[in-house]
């Protein structure tokens, strides 16, 4: 009797998209991307001035003045949940064995990251850095010139 | 005579345990942003509840926490660097191992520059 073997170079039937192969290149790509703007984040915030002392409302304020940082702040924080939401993935599939629990951890890891995302994005784009119910101790400098106009 | 087994522990080398911090300082950074991004949506609620929650950040156990944060996050970045290298360039594997220990010195090294001002800082909170 002989055996069947089925010839091993057959071309794939249907193209599927290698998810695995983006994600993998995403932290990649994002890696360099982050260390840019996370190297610069810190050693602006803390290292340079007054470092944690200096943060406050007005601290944030003043950045957030400047679309620059606005973005800055926007790219990091989509790059960087992104990035850290593939890790956790990568880790709760090594060590879960049930596929329900994989599953659902999986689902929740992603609702958060998308939440704190879409949360983060609004905080930025939405953000007053002059309300006029608080205390103009805590404000920007800039707010007085507003306020008298 | 049968040969003993010294157990069935893995111990690697320098690729088993920057895979290991690798691991680890990822998670923690994680954690972290999720933390700070909702304390950060503090600015959209009032100056005042941001001020009052971003106070916790320059007491002394915290701060003390900050220092490790930045040690985990240098080396999560440079360790990041060295994973592509050895990825993408001819070479990476056979220097993987020096590159380990640049990291090392590297993320190390700028924690303990970034020490001395900042332990100043929170202390006299």
């Amino acid at each position: 009797m002989s055996v069947q073997i089925e010839i091993p170079n057959s071309p794939r039937k249907e193209k599927v998209t290698n998810w695995e192969k983006y994600g993998w290149l995403y932290m990649r790509i994002s890696g360099p991307l982050l260390i840019v703007l996370i190297f610069t984040h810190v050693f602006v915030n803390l290292f340079t001035g007054e470092g944690i002392k200096q943060i406050d409302f007005a601290f944030v304020a003043g950045k957030w003045a400047d679309p620059f940082w606005q973005w800055w702040d926007v790219s990091m924080l989509w790059l960087a949940l992104i990035h850290g939401t593939l890790g956790m993935r990568t880790i709760i599939n090594d060590y879960t064995e049930k596929p329900k629990l994989r599953t659902g951890l999986v689902g929740t890891l992603w609702s958060v990251s998308g939440a704190l995302i879409l949360l983060g994005t609004l905080v930025v784009f939405t953000f007053d850095p002059c309300p006029a119910t608080a205390d103009p101790n805590l404000l920007p400098s800039f707010c007085e010139a507003i306020a008298s106009n | 005579m049968s040969v003993v087994p010294a157990g069935t522990l893995y111990r690697g080398k320098v690729g088993m345990w920057s895979w290991v911090l690798h691991r680890v300082s990822g998670v923690a950074i994680f954690f972290f942003l999720l933390v700070h991004v909702l304390d950060t949506a503090l600015v959209r609620v009032s100056p005042e509840a941001y001020d009052i929650v971003i106070q916790s950040y320059k007491t002394p156990i915290i701060g003390l926490a900050e220092l490790g944060l930045v040690g985990a996050i240098l080396f999560h970045g440079l360790n990041g660097v060295r994973i592509i290298l050895v990825d993408f360039w001819s070479k990476g594997t056979r220097y993987q191992n020096a590159m380990f220990w640049i990291v090392l010195v590297l993320a190390v090294g700028i924690t303990a520059y970034f020490t001395p001002g900042h332990l100043e800082r929170i202390l006299e909170f």
